[in-house]
């Protein structure tokens, strides 16, 4: 850092635990553990384990065995291996294309949502100017204005200026983010304390580099959880790059997956087909990323919906 | 708990808030930082309202070609019973589905609360896991599931020479659509639930405790109170999930093409009619009807939580 700016102020923002990254878990010391409420809470979450068991089940399948053997078991010839090359080498290699388009449709729109609603939130937290109260007002009243009834006229909108089908078509629409907006003004008005910036400007320094050295620091948990939401939205978007894209080549996993799933339907869903195996195993291949990044990163996911739910 | 910590060192700086001397210079910043987002909010939000509000108000035809028809759309939209029966399925679903999902998540988010159960966060990842999968593949999982061919269900029955109900006719359709939501968005509400509770202060209990209350009334008289704001927000999120329901049927269809036509949710019915059907000025004014039902919806829910918060 080289603004300069009070130890004092400087080491208490610094030392002070963000409320964004973390709720705490507390455990009264000595309390008794219900073994009944255990056990019912386990038998619940066999529930939602179960359907992602069949899918790691039936990815080591053969075509045959999916439809041969039962389902919650492996069969006696696993093939993992061979179904995700098989996967992978599938009309030329699509199945890779369309996992990096997904990669490059959310990291592109959440990074850019997650930037803008920063920028946005903090100036509407620290500043006061013209419109300040219409424009957020304005900004916060669209939250509830579904997505996907904005998506079709934003497809008749880009069809008049040529950019349907096209990257741009997916990436943009997704980097506005009201909801994030709203969450950073919030967390903004608490993460950066006014006293910082005042001592930040005396030492002359102007607005943007105090945003870019100071205040983009302290903004950071709140931006890493927009930009997860934003990034699991993108990641698992359908019916904006479904009605957006046409060019198999663009499409994003989810559109790509869906479209193997009617080929091997369409061919009379027998064993022969091979078709099975490979949507099944590209879902699998498909859900991987984002639940190691949930496994990793949950503590942002928790903190952040905390923050949304609790100061409403 | 790490909230009150947070506000805590901070409170001074805040107590020494005072009027900007000089003001004009970080006054004139503010608009720069929220111009970009504002901007795009402008290009891609209100434009595509606008062109849509634009484009309902017309009419084409074959013959005659495009013409001025002022408010005749949305008199059709509202006497189609094609859209109302779409609209009645997805209240339908509302009213069914999202009361089940809602109080599953909150017995989940009570029970971790508690503290009276071991596994407390293998049971938290393992139900808020779906939720990174998404609604395509969840889709796909759970229409393969339900399936006669390879589904383990009908597996089982078979096993047991009984006939498993078939999850995908007409009867079934729509219980087997809120089973796909519930599985998948159950650990989010959860989550925002969970993150709500963690946040009340443990000394509430332990003077409860001290008064003699147990486990069902605190959780009755504390914790309930105390979750009205994230119970609302859950309970937004699911309105605009439901309403706008479109992935699930969309992919189920192609299992199940006799079951869900074409018209089975407004949303479904809004794409039919800009993409197969081309009547894109009359998709407009539906969409928009659509999004206007959501929100007033949302408002009517969000007035009813704040009145009732008052009236107490």
């Amino acid at each position: 850092m080289t603004v300069t700016t009070p130890h004092a102020t400087r080491s208490r923002a610094a030392s002070r635990p963000p409320a964004i990254a973390g709720v705490r878990r507390r455990k009264p010391p000595g309390q008794r553990r219900s073994t009944p409420l255990t056990i019912a809470m386990l038998a619940a979450l066999a529930y939602f384990l179960i359907p992602l068991l069949w899918l790691v089940v039936a990815s080591t399948k053969s075509n045959e065995d999916l439809f041969n053997t039962f389902g919650l078991w492996f069969s006696h010839a696993p093939q993992l291996l061979g179904n995700v090359r098989a996967t992978f080498a599938a009309d030329n290699g699509v199945f890779v294309r369309w996992m990096l388009n997904t990669v490059l449709y959310a990291v592109v729109s959440s990074v850019g949502a997650a930037f803008l609603a920063a920028c946005a939130g903090y100036g509407f937290a620290k500043y006061r100017f013209r419109g300040h109260k219409a424009w957020f007002n304005l900004v916060v009243g669209t939250i509830m204005v579904p997505t996907t009834a904005l998506a079709i006229p934003t497809y008749l909108l880009f069809a008049q200026v040529g950019l349907v089908d096209t990257p741009w078509a997916v990436i943009l629409p997704s980097l506005i983010n009201p909801f994030g907006l709203y969450l950073m003004r919030i967390y903004a008005e608490d993460a950066v304390p006014d006293s910082l910036l005042e001592a930040a400007r005396i030492d002359g320094a102007g607005e943007l580099r105090i945003f870019a050295t100071i205040a983009l620091r302290l903004l950071t948990p709140g931006l890493v959880t927009v930009l997860l939401f934003t990034l699991v939205t993108t990641w698992n978007n359908y019916f904006l790059p479904l009605i957006m894209l046409n060019n198999p080549r663009l499409y994003p996993v989810t559109v790509g997956l869906s479209s193997w799933a009617a080929q091997a339907q369409d061919g009379g869903g027998g064993a022969s087909s091979g078709m099975f195996s490979l949507v099944v195993t590209g879902s699998l291949l498909s859900i991987i990323p984002l639940v190691l990044a949930f496994l990793f990163l949950q503590r942002y996911w928790q903190a952040g919906l905390a923050t949304g739910a609790v100061k409403q | 708990m790490s909230a009150t910590t947070a506000a805590g060192p901070e409170a001074p700086a805040r107590a020494r808030r005072r009027p900007r001397p000089g003001g004009s210079r970080p006054g004139a910043a503010g608009p720069v930082f929220v111009a970009p987002f504002l901007i795009l909010f402008l290009l891609l939000f209100l434009t595509p309202l606008g062109y849509a509000a634009y484009l309902s108000l017309f009419q084409h035809r074959l013959i005659g070609g495009t013409s001025f028809v002022g408010l005749h759309n949305y008199l059709t939209a509202l006497s189609d019973p094609q859209l109302r029966h779409g609209v009645l399925r997805v209240a339908l679903f509302f009213c069914i589905q999202v009361p089940v999902m809602l109080i599953l998540a909150l017995l989940f988010a009570l029970a971790l609360d508690s503290g009276l159960m071991r596994l407390a966060r293998v049971v938290r990842l393992g139900v808020f896991l779906p939720y990174a999968v998404p609604s395509v593949v969840a889709t796909l999982m759970w229409g393969y599931l339900y399936g006669p061919s390879f589904g383990p269900i009908a597996q089982i029955a078979k096993h047991f020479h009984a006939a498993a109900p078939n999850f995908l006719d007409s009867d079934w359709m729509l219980a087997s659509l809120s089973n796909i939501v519930t599985w998948e968005f159950t650990g989010y509400n959860m989550i925002i639930l969970y993150a709500a509770l963690q946040t009340i202060p443990r000394d509430l209990y332990e003077a409860a405790a001290v008064d003699g209350a147990g486990a069902w009334r605190i959780a009755r008289a504390i914790k309930l109170p105390a979750l009205k704001p994230a119970l609302t927000l859950t309970l937004l999120f699911s309105v605009i999930g439901s309403f706008q329901l479109f992935n699930e049927p969309y992919l189920l269809q192609q299992l199940a093409p006799n079951v869900i036509d074409s018209a089975y949710t407004a949303n479904l019915y809004a794409y039919t009619l800009s993409f197969t059907g081309q009547q894109v000025n009359y998709a407009a004014a539906v969409s928009f009807l659509l999004g206007l039902l959501i929100v007033v919806i949302s408002y009517v829910f969000l007035f009813l939580a704040s009145r009732r918060r008052v009236a107490r």
